[in-house]
């Protein structure tokens, strides 16, 4: 396809790889924050394809996972209702919740619905007029517009049978908490190329000046990564600070300005509780007054829910990148994509399902080939024990 | 989460007031939304994200990251030019 499988050039990314090891003269340690980046280059082998000095840690972007447990509990306690059309993406349906997941309540007669898009809920909802239809509003930035779009439209069109549960994080304030932790390794950033094509780069900017980083805002594509990689090590060699954009095909440093103008007619900030880090100022987003009546958790008076994590899992830390997914205890004994224990096993966007997934299960993962770039992640078998 | 996937654009109409396609993804044709992307017509290039046109992909951006590669080829036959004739040049 156009746009993507000369990204996937292995010709292309092994002159990147050999200019990365051109350059590179000390250690350094860059943060990819978006999961999706994360799954791509566990997926493909990019960092065994790195020479020693660069290492990659994984943040926090995979809105699957930093969706909080109770907020898993009140959807899962919205979707059991008899007069609810309970209409989700797809990844959000396996996510554990305290006791139950979305996939069991539509195994035991809840009518819970994927869409591909929260446009189609307006859909269900003029279909069903007797019954209310809640979306699971679930995402970063570049779903944002997609969500707000439907609450804006269902106001325009008197669609009353429909509401969202909200649960909106923003990238740059959980890129500052990050390096304002006094115990942070993070030297550069790959910033998240969606959701910059969305907001644009200017809010890292200051970013970027405050705390002293380069910031490459780049794709998703193994050529992208390792471009990604190869400007932010540059930057790192010449001691350069500030946001260089690696995805100009599909980012502008203003982003779109009628999706950031649709965002707030619709959306206003507030604090958010992320799973696996707590709550963190100003990083979320929640429906503006006007628009209030669309709330799904006013509309169905689910209160605090109380959820305990489990002790064992490190996750936190993981999507700090702090720790690696094998040094957590559990990691691919109690915890696996099966049985998550914590945020970053629930999704195939996590750090830890992504190594899982991919067979990373001991630290001294031996490259195994997936730096094929050839579309075939490769398996290592699973221990037998 | 955020995944997006370019697609073709071959239809524009407008529903509820809204612009909408029809967009080709290497032959699988989904419905999107392009009101984010006022300057999404037939024939050009968008990223895709849960039914939603985010940005028009931008061709000439597109090319870069392969001119920068050729150019860094170019480099390589003059560093190994250069090294071949100092080869010649010594005694």
């Amino acid at each position: 396809m156009k746009f993507q499988a000369e990204y996937r050039d292995l010709v292309a990314a092994k002159k990147l790889q050999r200019a990365i090891g051109e350059i590179v003269t000390q250690p350094w340690t860059i943060m990819e924050v978006c999961g999706g980046q994360t799954h791509t280059i566990v997926r493909y082998g990019i960092d065994e394809l790195l020479p020693d000095e660069v290492e990659l840690v994984h943040g926090p972007g995979c809105p699957v996972c930093v969706t909080p447990l109770e907020l898993i509990d009140k959807a899962i306690e919205i979707a059991s209702c008899d007069d609810v059309i309970f209409c989700s993406f797809g990844d959000m349906l396996r996510v554990p919740g305290s006791r139950h997941d979305l996939f069991e309540i539509k195994a035991s007669g809840g009518d819970v619905r994927i869409v591909y898009s929260p446009l189609d809920c307006l859909k269900v909802a003029e279909q069903n007029p007797d019954r209310t239809v809640v979306f699971f509003a679930v995402g970063f930035e570049t779903t944002a517009p997609a969500n707000a779009m439907a609450v804006w439209q269902a106001k325009k069109r008197r669609i009353d049978n429909f509401a969202v549960l909200v649960s909106h994080v923003l990238v740059p304030p959980a890129m500052e908490s990050i390096l304002s932790s006094p115990n942070h390794r993070v030297q550069g950033f790959l910033g998240a190329g969606h959701v910059c094509s969305v907001m644009g780069y200017e809010d890292y900017e200051p970013l970027a000046t405050r705390y002293q980083v380069p910031i490459v805002v780049t794709g998703f594509e193994p050529v992208d990564l390792l471009e990604g990689i190869y400007r932010c090590v540059r930057m790192l060699e010449q001691g350069k600070i500030g946001v260089d954009n690696q995805y100009a095909r599909a980012v502008k440093r203003e982003g779109s300005r009628v999706a950031q103008g649709l965002i707030k007619e619709v959306f206003e900030v507030t604090d958010r509780k992320w799973r696996g880090i707590g709550t963190i100022p100003h990083s979320g987003f929640r429906l503006r007054s006007e628009y209030e009546r669309f709330d799904a958790e006013q509309r169905f008076a689910v209160g605090d829910v109380q959820v305990r994590e489990s002790s064992k899992c490190i996750s936190g830390m993981v999507l700090q990148g702090i720790h690696k997914p094998h040094e957590c205890p559990a990691f691919g004994k109690e915890c696996t994509p099966e049985h998550p224990l914590g945020a970053t096993m629930v999704s195939s966007e996590g750090a830890c399902a992504a190594y899982y997934n991919y067979g990373r299960l001991l630290e001294s993962h031996q490259p195994s080939c997936s730096s094929t770039l050839a579309g075939k992640p490769a398996i290592v078998p699973l221990p037998t024990d | 989460m955020c995944l997006g996937i370019p697609g073709r654009v071959v239809e524009t109409f407008i529903e509820h007031d809204v612009m909408m396609g029809k967009v080709d993804f290497g032959g699988v044709f989904k419905q999107v939304c392009l009101n984010l992307t006022p300057d999404a017509e037939v024939g050009k290039y968008v990223i895709v994200h849960v039914g939603f046109a985010l940005q028009v992909i931008d061709e000439s951006e597109a090319e870069k990251v392969f001119e920068f590669l050729q150019h860094m080829d170019d480099l390589q036959e003059l560093r190994a030019g250069e090294e071949d004739a100092n080869v010649e040049g010594a005694p």
